[in-house]
């Protein structure tokens, strides 16, 4: 996929840094800014050539849309009703009117245009202040024309970056479980989609049990549970090419899989004899070594993104807690000391902090702290949820939550729910099935 | 420490109990847990299936917990003889936790339960060639319901017929 998105890139005119917009999101923000996002605009003979490969009426409106939809899901701006707009979408490209733009108080205004060349698909789009009445960035890309949502979501990440300050989110993609039936024989397949719930496939057929699968960050690949044959083993996944095979040869159950931040190697738990302990796999020459021995159950490892430490949950202490070791295995610490039980933490991305989910008199929260433990904040709170994943620029957790049956054990539900690291913007991600276990894959351009 | 484990997972039971006070079908619930549970551990028979006469399937376990109860002991020890008197049949541990634990945590300790009914059977004789472990976690409970009595159904480890 990435390989097949050739994405030609230049910078059309250079960009003024100076003195213009920006959008904090180090804060919770009860203010988005309001922006316009004009339909891209598009000429007759391009139209009618989109429609006829892409059965899109118009795919310049097409893209803006998926631009609006994302940039509004992301809390953080707030795009205007285009029918409140004053100029056509192929003027504000040449030149706004920054007054009109103004008047319907928009802050910054996105435009574009689309044509269709050589079999091609070429977008151009402009971000700018309005209050300044400056361009801020230019850029255009061509492209397959099947890329079309891509590029929506490339221009979205750009414009978040040029307004934040930071790398976007939106050209991602989501894996996670598919649930359908009883709660008591639930069938659970491997499903990815776009990050904005779009292009939902199915990668395993419902057959056997699996859980928990995590994107590689370096590449397409990915690493989950399979109950195949009934055993339950760590696997690998090509979701380019399909093919899978078992993580090492252990005799017994493998679970709770990650991948390093290079990808070069599975950190995992293997259970024997009631004590699960932490593995590394190297990929590349296969060579397993052991990072933990305890008598404890130790799961849910998870390494910092420099590589240089892994986060894990333990009961050594009695009960479920979060640690923090060397990636050899040693120099062992306790860094959660709440009241309650802590599991599932996750570095984040930007290495400052370790997200959690964790129980406390009957109620589940996702919460984050620094990874000394210090700093702990709660996020959440509901009657189930865990297993929280970070985008990929840190801002963003994705979980899963349960719901509470009814006296006659009705009524279960599992789905995916997002939330900024600031407790704000808290949205359920639709999914066509009941959905756990999600995984946040890295930016798929850079 | 032990102690103030006990008295931490009686807190809790309380606690679970005060939740539950605070619904409709306070009186319901309090009834049907009382003689089929006893601290928090499952003590009925609903969703018991029998090896054969006398001898059921699975015990069950406190929150968190993977310690075998007098009455577990007294179920494995039955088992046991069975195994004893079948020598050609092998079996499946099937270990199982409740839906209040986080998903890999709750599959090694599905895994730790059933380690705990394997080890006393190998302590009454059966060697462990005849018995394989097979963790779920919280993938497969047998009672759908959000309420204490469901979770200790939930909270065991199941013998099955391997052959």
């Amino acid at each position: 996929m990435t390989k097949k998105f050739l994405v030609l890139l230049f910078i059309l005119l250079p960009i003024n840094a100076n003195a213009l917009i920006e959008v904090d999101i180090t804060r919770g923000n009860l203010n988005p800014l309001p922006l316009a996002v004009s339909p891209l605009s598009i000429d007759e003979e391009s139209r009618k050539g989109f429609e006829k490969i892409l059965k899109k009426e118009n795919i310049g409106s097409e893209i803006s849309n998926i631009v609006e939809n994302n940039l509004r899901t992301s809390g953080l701006f707030n795009p205007l009703d285009k029918k409140a707009f004053l100029q056509a979408p192929d003027i504000a490209n040449l030149k706004p009117r920054f007054e009109d733009w103004n008047l319907i108080k928009a802050q910054a205004l996105i435009t574009g245009k689309v044509n269709y060349i050589d079999d091609k698909l070429r977008v151009e789009f402009r971000l700018w202040d309005v209050l300044a009445a400056k361009e801020m960035m230019a850029l255009a890309f061509t492209t397959v024309p099947n890329n079309w949502r891509r590029v929506g979501h490339i221009i979205s990440d750009k414009v978040y970056e040029r307004l934040t300050g930071e790398k976007g989110y939106f050209d991602t993609r989501i894996i996670y479980v598919s649930e359908e039936g009883p709660k008591t024989q639930r069938i659970k397949k491997l499903a990815i989609m776009d990050q904005d719930g779009v292009n939902n496939k199915f990668l395993t057929l419902g057959n056997e049990l699996v859980l928990t699968p995590r994107f590689n960050p370096a590449s397409q690949m990915v690493t989950y549970l399979s109950y195949f044959k009934n055993m339950p083993r760590v696997y690998l996944l090509d979701i380019e090419t399909g093919t899978q095979e078992v993580v090492g040869d252990f005799p017994g159950m493998t679970f709770a899989p990650r991948f390093s931040p290079d990808g070069k190697k599975i950190i995992m738990s293997f259970a024997k004899d009631g004590k699960s302990d932490i593995y590394t796999m190297d990929l590349e020459n296969r060579i397993v070594e052991k990072i933990t021995n305890h008598p404890s159950i130790d799961t849910s490892p998870s390494y910092s993104p420099d590589g240089k430490y892994i986060t894990f949950n333990s009961d050594r202490s009695g009960y479920q807690q979060i640690y923090v070791m060397k990636n050899d295995g040693s120099d062992v610490k306790r860094i959660s000391f709440g009241n309650g039980l802590y599991g599932t933490p996750v570095w984040s991305p930007r290495g400052d902090l370790i997200a959690f989910t964790k129980l406390h008199k009957g109620k589940f929260y996702i919460g984050v702290m620094r990874t000394d433990g210090s700093g702990e904040r709660l996020l959440t709170e509901n009657y189930y949820q865990e297993a929280p994943s970070w985008s990929p620029n840190g801002r963003v957790l994705i979980f899963y939550r349960e719901t509470k049956t009814n006296s006659k054990g009705e009524g279960f539900s599992a789905k995916l729910w997002s939330i900024d690291l600031t407790g704000y913007n808290e949205r359920q991600i639709k999914t066509p099935t009941d959905a756990s276990d999600p995984s946040w894959s890295s930016l798929l351009s850079n | 420490m032990k102690l103030n484990k006990i008295f931490k997972n009686t807190l809790l039971v309380l606690a679970a109990c005060l939740v539950l006070s605070a619904c409709a079908t306070k009186k319901e619930v309090a009834t049907d847990i009382q003689g089929q549970m006893q601290g928090d551990v499952y003590t009925g028979t609903d969703t018991v299936e029998y090896l054969a006469d006398g001898v059921p399937d699975r015990v069950f376990f406190a929150t968190n917990e993977s310690i075998l109860t007098t009455a577990s002991r007294e179920t494995l020890r039955a088992q046991a003889a069975w195994l004893r008197k079948n020598p050609n049949i092998n079996v499946v541990l099937e270990g199982h936790a409740d839906e209040r634990g986080t998903r890999e945590y709750n599959l090694a300790l599905g895994e730790r339960r059933a380690n705990a009914a394997k080890d006393y059977l190998m302590t009454y004789g059966i060697s462990s060639d005849r018995i394989t472990v097979l963790s779920y976690g919280k993938e497969r409970p047998v009672d759908s319901g959000s309420n204490p009595l469901a979770w200790s159904k939930n909270r065991r480890s199941v013998t099955v017929k391997a052959n």
